[in-house]
């Protein structure tokens, strides 16, 4: 009888797995192709428009007020951001001063904004490496920007609470009183997520040294918001660029030098510090007066280009408006940051695990639609 | 650098170039085709200028022409300049990639390839990015009609 030979030569080899479309950890309709040698990543490409919608060939067809609406649809958990930064590139190219009273509600709104934005960012980040409870504590704070929110405008998400000229109805009597509420009950609430998180042995273990960007990287694939602020890259639109009430105001830019995830973690921790003391400067200081200027029922831009840039919860969104001079735009770009800080995907994860790869994406905090448009 | 001397240096550079400021809150620069990479690479190196942040690309349809328009910030000097580039090719619009100048380009331009048919030269991975292999006909040019899909005023 012949011996059987056994083999043991066993070869890695590089191979494909798709993660996504539906992945709980990508957030949205994203679908990554991964090649993969055992647990090594060797590339990872991103397959995008699931939910292209095409926002930029609609807003050729729509009037400038009508397109501050479909902006809500691209980053949802900034939505207040959005509608802000297209009023004003129409603002500015109509030469329209708003009253004051209009640029510090913006701004108070557009900081509760982002800190709902990054509380539900650091329940999902949490439940993303495996603490579950991360998410309930994120959603529980969330839920009382989002009533502030309800009882200002009637919405919770997609708020639509800007229009060119101003706002569509003055706050609520409420809003003052609720927002200080707010504000007290979450600087109790913030040591909580570092006593949970933050501190956490084996969640640092999980994002110490994974997915490192340069600051030289960072500036080069266009990386914006904490996720550039982490490389130790100045790039706080707010900073460089004030718009609204942001003139007014003291608060630090949130930066560390290490670029990991954890570093992108931290700084976003410490956003949320910064926007509370944006609103607690501005809360007792709203100027009276009108919550809108007039504008034309049809508002037609002057011949031109136009370029709008602000900071929503996730980096720079740039709105670039060219006018012919008829009522509709000849061409509306959103540059949006998650689409940016997407591209840099690759160059971070290669060579690091799956689980890694996860951890990374949670803090590049993309939102699809953002990405897709 | 205020806009004027940013014009008077990088018209040093090379000659052929467009300065204007009408109609826009940047100093725009239109530039040949064939001189496209040349300037921004100097742009990108030159130590007076360092615009090393493309903040923003995007593809444009002027009916008459088709094009790019490139939006560079220097986060060194803070400074801002706007690029245009166009032809009036619209069967086989091509410019060359600068990619290779500042990595977030793959990305943008591989979506101007998508919605614009705009090719770009020594690009790595020209393909579609949101829409499918298949589809015929670039969504964002003027010219296209999607009689089903589109409603139009």
């Amino acid at each position: 009888m012949e011996p059987i030979v056994v083999n043991n030569n066993f070869k890695s080899e590089e191979y494909f797995i798709n993660m996504g479309p539906q992945h709980p950890a990508t957030h949205g309709v994203l679908r990554l192709l991964l090649t993969i040698d055992g647990e090594i990543i060797k590339k990872v490409e991103p397959d995008l428009g699931y939910i292209h919608r095409s926002i930029e060939k609609m807003c050729e067809r729509d009037s400038y007020q009508q397109i501050v609406h479909l902006t809500d649809r691209m980053d949802y958990l900034s939505s207040n951001i959005n509608n802000e930064a297209v009023c004003l590139a129409v603002e500015n190219a109509l030469q329209l001063e708003v009253p004051e009273r209009v640029k510090v509600i913006r701004t108070i709104i557009g900081e509760l904004t982002r800190i709902a934005s990054h509380t539900l960012w650091w329940g999902v980040m949490g439940m993303d490496v495996g603490a579950f409870t991360t998410f309930f504590y994120g959603f529980r704070d969330r839920e009382m920007i989002n009533d502030i929110f309800e009882e200002t405008c009637g919405a919770r998400l997609t708020m639509n609470y800007n229009m060119p000229g101003g706002l569509m109805f003055d706050i609520h009597p409420n809003f003052i009183k609720r927002t200080k509420e707010f504000v007290a009950h979450f600087k109790t609430k913030l040591p909580e997520y570092d006593a949970l998180l933050t501190n956490n042995v084996i969640f640092q273990h999980r994002t110490k040294g994974v997915g490192i960007l340069t600051k030289e990287d960072a500036i080069s694939f266009g990386a914006s918001g904490p996720v550039g602020r982490a490389s130790g890259y100045s790039c706080d639109v707010r900073v460089h660029h004030p718009y609204s009430a942001l003139d007014k105001v003291k608060f630090k830019e949130a930066m560390r030098t290490t670029g990991d995830t954890f570093a992108r973690y931290e700084v976003r921790i410490e956003e949320m510090w910064e926007s509370l003391s944006i609103i607690e400067q501005l809360i007792d200081n709203i100027p009276e007066g009108d919550h809108k200027v007039a504008t034309n029922a049809v508002i037609k831009l002057p011949k031109g280009e136009f370029y709008q840039r602000v900071e929503t919860a996730r980096g720079e969104l740039g709105v670039y408006i060219i006018s012919t001079g008829t009522k509709n735009a000849h061409r509306v770009k959103f540059r949006s940051p998650g689409f940016s800080n997407l591209s840099l995907l690759n160059h971070i994860s290669v060579g690091s695990k799956i689980g890694d790869l996860v951890a990374i994406m949670a803090t590049l905090d993309l939102v699809i639609p953002d990405i897709d448009r | 650098m205020t806009n004027e001397a940013l014009q008077n240096l990088i018209s040093t550079w090379i000659p052929e170039l467009e300065f204007s400021e009408l109609e826009s809150q940047f100093l725009n620069i239109t530039v040949q085709p064939a001189q496209l990479h040349q300037l921004m690479l100097q742009l990108k190196n030159n130590n007076e200028t360092k615009f090393d942040y493309l903040f923003c690309l995007s593809g444009v349809d002027w009916v008459t022409e088709l094009g790019v328009v490139y939006h560079l910030e220097s986060t060194t000097y803070r400074h801002t300049i706007v690029v245009k580039v166009k032809t009036a090719d619209r069967e086989n619009p091509t410019f060359d990639s600068v990619c290779d100048i500042w990595q977030t380009a793959e990305f943008h331009e591989r979506e101007v390839f998508d919605f614009f048919g705009i090719k770009f030269n020594n690009h790595p991975n020209l393909k579609r990015l949101f829409l499918t292999e298949d589809w015929s006909g670039f969504p964002l040019r003027k010219d296209y009609v999607d009689e089903i899909n589109m409603i139009v005023k």
